[in-house]
């Protein structure tokens, strides 16, 4: 409880005594940078291959000949909106920016380089963190809606050249009983768990204390707490959001 | 001037100073020595307001630093520059984005005066042509002097060093000290500088203020310090071989 309340603490203090207007919005640009457009290239990559398994392994289970093909495009895409884009590109998410976000924070903690903006009289947290969350807020629904469309497209292809299913019946099945709300599902999603991500490797990396250790420990923490935090909000949401 | 006036702090119920007092002049020199672990950092970091003191006040020429509200904080810390002892350079900012950093911030200036500011404090520093170097590619001594060069840069009341000698050789050691000595006095700021190097104080320490198990045990000048009659001072001023022989023949 007491972390936690450093944590909210922590998140009060992102938004008082805040810089200008224009400082943000070069530090967002850059981490957006970052965190955005140096993970395209591994998010498509991971999300390209789990739909293409996702593809074999439901074909490979679907042992009746009385289930159309086309439901195993059907399943691909449930799978991939409501979790596999979402919630796994979360946990690749947190390996990946959440522990860089975690390491360099902590590393100027230790080389009192948060010390020395403090003493120029700036709020570090703000100054700091503000643009790693926003720039998470702005890049990791971008970085689904990619990764979504590598799954699904990683499926097409691994289904059409393996001869699971023909071209036309993955397209059919992929808008067999589409619902559009699934995506907005996933987006409200993928805001709560970017959020959850920055705010916490941020958090843990920003109160390290000791040395290189430490800051070890520190990136560790971040990724294990957000990982979970993801995992239990992504319960909470679809309890709140999806039962009906 | 700054004052400080009954200064304690504990951390977990272990005392690190208590009740230190003192005055540190206007364009002097102002050193705080004493072994390691005696809590001059932790002083030194009450004083700038990175920790706050569980007692007593700060006074940054009268006004209270330790009560004031925030935004007389921040006024009060645009006008500190600080050295730290690895530098604490940005590693994502080449040094002259660096040095630059606090007018960038804290000042609306046209970027041309920022650069032609940037180079007069380089100069001044004596690094010239590194201003597109990162702080990995520079060595230590190199990193002090632009540390330094970003804490004049906004052209601060009050200088803070703290150890600004660690990790150096004798010959830059010495090269910092006279640096810091001659800005105090050029730019007529109040400096303080935290040390446990003998050759500092000897050489630029113009008012000293020794601690001791977190308390002060003495004040004075280098001249004074050899003869201050103060054991512990006396144990930490010989505190080597040489010096021991010294002592000897004194």
């Amino acid at each position: 409880m007491k972390g936690f309340g450093r944590y909210m603490i922590f998140l009060g203090s992102l938004i008082v005594r805040r810089e200008t207007f224009k400082t943000y919005y070069k530090l967002t640009i850059d981490e957006c940078i970052l965190i955005g457009v140096k993970s395209i290239a591994l998010v498509a990559l991971v999300a390209t291959f789990i739909g293409a398994v996702t593809t074999v392994q439901t074909a490979y289970n679907m042992v009746s000949p009385l289930i159309p093909r086309y439901i195993i495009a059907q399943v691909v895409r449930e799978m991939t909106v409501l979790e596999l884009a979402p919630t796994i590109m979360a946990i690749i998410y947190a390996g990946k920016v959440g522990s860089s976000m975690a390491g360099g924070l902590g590393t100027m903690r230790i080389t009192e380089q948060i010390d020395a903006l403090e003493v120029m009289g700036i709020n570090s947290a703000s100054y700091l963190v503000l643009p790693k969350i926003v720039a998470s807020l702005m890049m990791y629904p971008l970085l689904v809606i990619v990764a979504g469309g590598c799954a699904l497209m990683g499926g097409y292809i691994v289904g059409t050249v393996g001869d699971i299913v023909t071209p036309t019946d993955f397209i059919y099945g992929l808008r067999f009983y589409f619902d559009p709300y699934s995506i907005i599902f996933a987006l409200i999603k993928s805001f709560v768990f970017a959020f959850l991500i920055s705010s916490i490797s941020s958090f843990k990396g920003y109160f390290t204390q000791g040395g290189a250790l430490e800051v070890g420990i520190a990136t560790t923490a971040a990724v294990t707490t957000s990982i979970i935090a993801v995992l239990l909000s992504d319960y909470l949401l679809a309890q709140l959001l999806y039962v009906r | 001037m700054i004052k400080i006036k009954n200064i304690s702090k504990s951390f977990a119920g272990k005392s690190v100073i208590q009740g230190i007092s003192g005055e540190f002049d206007k364009g002097k020199t102002n050193l705080i020595i004493g072994s390691s672990g005696t809590g001059k950092s932790v002083l030194l970091k009450s004083i700038v307001g990175l920790i706050n003191p569980d007692e007593g006040n700060v006074y940054y020429d009268l006004r209270n630093f330790t009560e004031a509200d925030k935004e007389m904080k921040a006024e009060i810390r645009r006008e500190i520059g600080m050295l730290f002892q690895g530098g604490a350079l940005f590693d994502s900012k080449n040094v002259e984005k660096n040095v630059m950093f606090p007018l960038d911030i804290l000042t609306k200036i046209p970027p041309g005066e920022k650069l032609e500011r940037v180079n007069f404090c380089l100069k001044r520093v004596g690094l010239e042509n590194v201003n597109k170097k990162m702080p990995s590619e520079i060595s230590g001594g190199m990193k002090k002097r632009v540390g330094i060069a970003r804490a004049i840069v906004n052209n601060p009341n009050y200088l803070f060093c703290d150890e600004p000698n660690s990790g150096l050789d004798p010959q830059t050691s010495i090269l910092i000290d006279d640096l810091i000595g001659e800005i105090t006095h050029e730019f007529d700021i109040t400096t303080i500088v935290v040390t446990h190097d003998m050759n500092s104080v000897m050489g630029i320490g113009e008012k000293i203020m020794f601690l001791y198990k977190g308390k002060k045990l003495w004040e004075g000048s280098s001249e004074e310090i050899v003869n201050s009659g103060v054991e512990e001072l006396d144990d930490f001023v010989f505190s080597n071989k040489v010096k021991q022989g010294l002592k000897g023949k004194v």
